[in-house]
């Protein structure tokens, strides 16, 4: 009787672990197909000249991509710019000043919110709020939008990064004579350094590769993005989402593979290498 | 012996939960006062008082008079950073800032005075000495405090809290991470420490209250039910509670 009991939750167990482990094969495949496709195709169009020229009309030769990539670097930079002072402020005041709690709750409330936000829909409010008004589509416009998207992002992870440091380390640097601020600034911030930087850096990988927003905002070019205040900006989620869907030729589409693959190598870089380079490290205590 | 530190009808609440009922105690200067009792008694609460730390937390409150050198520190005119750099805090588990030793140590004379580079090297040297910890890391003030081991950082803790010539520390349970050895260590350090400093000191163990300490306070439920002279304490307690407690019969 008991023997038999055993058998059927081993079973139980053995038939779960299957199907979790089936589930995470599952999402990892999916992941390899997807980059191993963009890799076998998008590999054929690299070479110097794809990297050193702007994009160019369907026709002309030695067409590239580096005008794009030279635009998502300052509209993505210019997001992080924007969002992250203010972003990283409200993680501190969540975190640090909980002496109301109900502001607190509203704001981690409408954190989430604006995180679970469709992307197009930021594209389009950023699109009636800066773009219509001042009468042109503009770099600065696109990083204003993806400033909105990482806002809540960056402002979660610090909350949830100045959290991870022990109460007893803010009693200790009050204990010596501290004031709150300093307290919160010189060692509570400077102990969760590592997880902030990460936390930005995250959300710098995520946002640039946003497309919709960009297309309400940044729109593109066939120039060096030398209008980054006053006009289109090229950029690649655009580049790539033009040539791949707007055009009938062959060897726009193929282009495009090339710049989905440079700019997939360019996150999984930037994701990856924060990763290992700002790895806590585990300390004896 | 003069008074360094009186508590006087001292009530503290956690909202509207009262933990601390009409305590009386009188802390002697240059003296170790050991502060037993069961968990959740108050004994922590009491210690957190005596440097307003409580105040980082909402609807937490004390009432009555703790005096130091006869002022009230728990007026509001009292200004806190100044009380603060008075009086000491040690705290259970090592609490070393992020940053290099020297920097450890340096942090509150940088806060509460101004001293030439000379003048900043020899305190910090002076405080670090005065925590039996000098000898250990005189080769490696650059590295960061978080690399010592936990007996070092609990030294390195104490060197930071005297390092701005306090008149009072306070220790809250200050061994009870450590192992016996650096257990041992703390102890002697903490002898040596009274002869300048006047220490208050939560523990559990009372064989420690029994070796270090010249006066003890029993608290029972947020009262305290006695105080006296260390030896009458351990040996010839006046109340049955205290004795059932000292003798491990509960708590």
């Amino acid at each position: 009787m008991q023997k038999k009991k055993l058998f059927w939750r081993k079973l139980a167990n053995h038939i779960f672990r299957f199907f979790s482990l089936l589930a995470v094969l599952l999402a990892a495949t999916a992941m390899l197909v997807i980059v191993s496709h963009v890799i076998r195709t998008g590999s054929k169009s690299l070479s110097l000249g794809f990297f050193l020229n702007p994009s160019k009309p369907y026709g002309m030769p030695d067409s590239g991509i580096a005008n794009a990539l030279l635009g998502s670097i300052m509209i993505t930079l210019g997001a992080a710019l924007l969002a992250t002072p203010p972003a990283v402020c409200a993680g501190i005041y969540l975190a640090e000043f909980r002496d109301r709690p109900k502001i607190t709750a509203a704001l981690r409330f409408s954190a989430n919110v604006m995180m679970g936000m469709p992307s197009v829909l930021v594209g389009l409010f950023v699109y009636t709020l800066v773009v219509v008004p001042s009468g042109h589509f503009s770099g600065l416009a696109g990083s204003v939008a993806l400033a909105i998207i990482m806002f809540p992002v960056v402002m979660r992870t610090t909350e949830d990064m100045l959290g991870m440091v022990p109460y007893a380390l803010r009693e200790a640097s009050l204990a010596i004579g501290m004031t709150r601020t300093r307290t919160t600034l010189r060692i509570v911030c400077r102990s969760a350094r590592k997880g902030l930087i990460t936390g930005i850096l995250l959300a710098l990988a995520r946002v640039s590769g946003e497309t919709a927003p960009l297309l309400f905002t940044a729109l593109f070019a066939d120039a060096w993005p030398k209008h980054y205040f006053s006009g289109p900006t090229p950029n690649m989620p655009v580049l790539i989402t033009e040539y791949s869907t707007n055009s009938p030729f062959e060897a726009m589409h193929q282009a495009g593979w090339g710049a989905a693959l440079v700019i997939t190598v360019l996150v999984l870089a930037l994701n990856i290498g924060t990763r290992i380079l700002f790895r806590e490290k585990r300390h004896a205590s | 012996m003069p008074l360094k530190l009186e508590a006087k009808n001292l009530n503290f609440f956690y909202g509207s939960e009262q933990v601390l009922f009409d305590n009386n105690l009188p802390v002697e200067e240059k003296k170790i006062t050991a502060v037993i009792g069961p968990s959740g008694c108050g004994k922590s609460t009491f210690l957190r008082v005596c440097n307003r730390i409580f105040e980082l937390y909402r609807n937490q409150r004390a009432e009555g008079e703790l005096l130091l050198d006869g002022v009230n520190v728990l007026l509001p005119e009292v200004d806190i950073l100044e009380l603060r750099r008075n009086v000491g805090m040690i705290f259970q588990k090592p609490t070393p800032f992020p940053m290099s030793v020297f920097d450890n140590v340096a942090y509150p004379l940088k806060l509460h005075f101004k001293l030439s580079r000379r003048e900043m090297f020899d305190r910090v040297e002076q405080a670090l000495r005065g925590a039996s910890l000098w000898d250990e890391v005189k080769d490696k003030l650059k590295t960061s405090g978080l690399e010592l081991s936990g007996g070092q950082q609990q030294r390195l803790c104490i060197a930071r809290a005297i390092a701005s010539e306090p008149e009072v520390l306070l220790m809250d349970e200050p061994t009870s991470a450590l192992d016996p050895l650096a257990t041992g260590k703390i102890e002697e350090l903490m002898v040596e420490l009274k002869k300048r400093f006047t220490i208050m000191v939560v523990t559990h163990n009372m064989q420690q209250a029994a070796r270090i300490s010249d006066a003890t306070a029993f608290f029972f439920k947020g009262v305290i039910i006695e105080h006296g002279a260390t030896n009458q304490i351990f040996t010839n307690p006046k109340n049955r509670k205290t004795e059932e407690y000292i003798t491990g019969r509960f708590g």
